[in-house]
């Protein structure tokens, strides 16, 4: 990114306020990861540690009625739209007070009222149920967009094809992304797929693309940006393949010995927080001595909330028959149905 | 001819019946809007959808891409942001394409993070039309085993009817399995105001005092055959149509066998694993006491649905197949 065109079309305090949430995101992930390794959290933990600027970057770009159906290394984007650190570390723990309630664990987390889509394990089944989101938006008139994404390997199944297809075909104001982060579980690039470029595939669906430096976030802030608008104007759907690297394994329990060590020391250097702070100074925004204050008042954030957490209840055995089907009054919320109407 | 009575509906077939749903719930209901593959000018490939999107616009009658997962994820979608979609299966064989999206997404997504997945699926299902391996399916025994999803098919126009409006006003994931057989085969007349058959009651077609049928779809019209003919004999067949396959009506199906003493269990599904074998099981269960006879299940066999007509016809049960299990059932 040109520093001008950051400084220009990016303000200050928005700058600023995606690096926090990158440095939310690291503490309350890095705790988790702690957590996980004292065997205080069962299951998977799926990090976007070094990816972060990806989820906090497309996220900060969204007005309130937006919608997001994110890639499972997203936790920037739960945090802006506003669930908070102690939810999450509810739900790690699996806890009543997790958006799950128990149901489900890590990052598998939605609230409709919040506008996420709750995650499923089959990468890219969220695509088509944006594309229907997307749908309703349009169906009604309002100016809502909806942003969805998965992985490298997630492009792979059928229903990425499907909802690129039916979005590009009906125009429809979706924002579609891929966390390319050059590995799928233990599955490198070059076994996915036989084009280097994820962004090839856009051209297909006669649908715009792009490829983004998926560290620097800035540059995934503007280019959400830029898809949004086209979304909201009517012209349809964008594709973006953002650029990054996976630095841990796929979870916390993959030592990821089929990683190249020299891959993850040449990407350190590329980190998003570092190259946030780097552009910060540049721009005059911010020093040491702010970063360190930042980092304390993320930490400080954590505290609070892994204290919710560890306070909060776990579900009772009978709650497991809780749910299976909805009844009317759990479809009345009118703030999910038409919320700029609201 | 004369004008006479204000049956002024005449006598409407089970198709009809569908389509007089989908228009009365699209014109009551701004929400409710229809996807599926040659929908719209088309009118679907058994014509159910015909001039609607002439009525109602390309917006609320969507010809979609050939992709079952795509249109049935893109329904989940629009479901959870407040509309009311039905989509319709070309083939209820086609399902499977978007098998992922019904069982992962649309069954659990209310009770992973509490999302109302209000959505209709139609299902054209069943065979005895020639329809070969692909076009003649009973899909059901799949989702059956899904919790989170509630399954209905229905037997008559009445309940063809009464159940879609009642699909449409659920606020869960529905299949819908219309019967391609009985689509232009059976007529009734049918209220001129708006009426719902309530999903999970099922109904009892013929009140009979020995013999317990259960059953639903296609086979009830073969199960009522089946009656006719005991008559005759003497056996009294009481025929209990399930409409709703789950939550299965359980208290209905209990009552009807406490009566009887004896169950047959009746579907076109392939016999292992099928909706009729947890019917067994649940009476072995709950109605241990009051059986006189083993419970018998007369189902296809476990074979795809044959094409060529000798094939088919032995695929199929018959209502022969049904009087000789009740007249082996009626000797104990």
């Amino acid at each position: 990114m040109e520093l001008a065109d950051v400084r220009n079309e990016i303000k200050r305090g928005d700058l600023l306020q995606m690096y926090f949430y990158l440095r939310l995101t690291r503490t309350l992930e890095d705790r988790i990861t702690a957590l996980y390794r004292q065997g205080r959290i069962v299951g998977g933990c799926y990090t976007s540690h070094g990816m972060e600027a990806i989820a906090v970057g497309y996220a900060s770009a969204l007005e309130r009625d937006d919608v997001i159906a994110p890639f499972h290394r997203d936790m920037g984007a739960f945090l802006i739209r506003g669930i908070t650190p102690g939810e999450v570390l509810a739900q790690y723990l699996g806890k009543r007070t997790g958006p799950t309630k128990g149901k489900d664990g890590n990052v598998h987390m939605g609230d409709l009222k919040r506008g996420i889509i709750g995650f499923v394990s089959h990468l890219a089944d969220n695509l088509p149920v944006a594309t229907g989101a997307a749908l309703a938006f349009k169906m009604r008139g309002e100016s809502r967009i909806i942003v969805a994404g998965t992985g490298d390997g997630g492009t792979s199944r059928g229903d990425f094809h499907e909802a690129m297809n039916f979005a590009a075909v009906r125009k429809l104001p979706v924002v579609f992304f891929c966390t390319n982060n050059q590995y799928a579980y233990s599955t490198p690039l070059r076994l996915q797929m036989a084009i280097s470029d994820v962004v090839d595939r856009a051209k297909a669906y006669g649908m715009p693309g792009e490829i983004v430096d998926g560290n620097d976030v800035a540059a995934v802030y503007l280019a959400a940006k830029r898809g949004i608008a086209r979304a909201r104007a009517g012209e349809g759907p964008t594709f973006f393949e953002f650029k990054t690297m996976r630095m841990h394994g796929h979870s916390e329990h993959d030592p990821a010995k089929y990683v190249p060590p020299e891959l993850l020391e040449e990407w350190k250097t590329r980190d998003p927080i570092l190259k946030a702070e780097r552009l910060l100074v540049a721009l005059g925004y911010g020093d040491e001595t702010y970063f360190h204050e930042v980092g304390e008042r993320a930490k400080k954030e954590i505290e609070v909330g892994l204290e919710f957490a560890e306070k909060s209840p776990l579900p009772e055995g009978p709650e497991v028959l809780e749910g299976v089907f909805a009844t009317d009054a759990d479809i009345t919320h009118k703030a999910i149905h038409s919320r700029s109407a609201a | 001819m004369t004008t006479a009575t204000p049956q002024a509906t005449g006598e409407v077939t089970y198709l009809e019946a569908i389509s007089q749903a989908l228009d009365e719930e699209m014109t009551r209901d701004e929400r409710v809007f229809l996807m599926g593959e040659d929908i719209g000018q088309y009118g679907g490939a058994f014509r159910i959808t015909e001039g609607f999107l002439d009525k109602y616009g390309e917006w609320r009658v969507l010809d979609t891409p050939l992709a079952e997962s795509g249109f049935v994820g893109a329904a989940i979608g629009a479901a959870m942001m407040g509309l009311r979609p039905v989509v319709e299966m070309q083939f209820a064989d086609f399902i499977s394409c978007a098998f992922d999206q019904i069982t992962e997404v649309a069954a659990k997504n209310h009770y992973r993070w509490g999302a109302a997945v209000p959505m209709v699926i139609r299902a054209p299902f069943g065979g005895g039309i020639h329809g070969g391996p692909f076009h003649s399916e009973c899909p059901e025994g799949w989702f059956f085993h899904s919790p989170g999803l509630k399954l209905v098919a229905p037997s008559t126009p009445y309940d063809a009817k009464g159940l879609l409006k009642a699909a449409i006003r659920d606020p869960n994931p529905v299949i819908y399995f219309e019967h391609k057989f009985l689509y232009r085969r059976i007529k009734s007349t049918l209220p001129e105001e708006d009426y719902i058959v309530p999903i999970g009651k099922a109904d009892v077609k013929r009140v009979g005092n020995d013999i317990s049928v259960i059953t639903y779809g296609a086979m009830v019209h073969l199960a009522l055959d089946a009656a006719q003919m005991l008559a005759k004999e003497g056996i009294d067949l009481e025929v209990v149509d399930l409409r709703t396959l789950a939550p299965l009506d359980k208290e209905a199906i209990f009552s009807s066998v406490h009566k009887t003493s004896k169950a047959i269990v009746l579907h076109e599904d392939n016999k292992t694993g099928g909706i009729g074998a947890e019917i067994a099981a649940l009476l072995a269960e709950e109605c241990f006491d009051s059986l006189d006879g083993p419970i018998l299940r007369i189902a296809a066999p476990d074979t795809p649905v044959p094409f060529s007509t000798p094939l088919e016809e032995y695929f199929l049960p018959k209502t022969a197949d049904i009087v000789t299990a009740a007249r082996t059932l009626a000797a104990y």
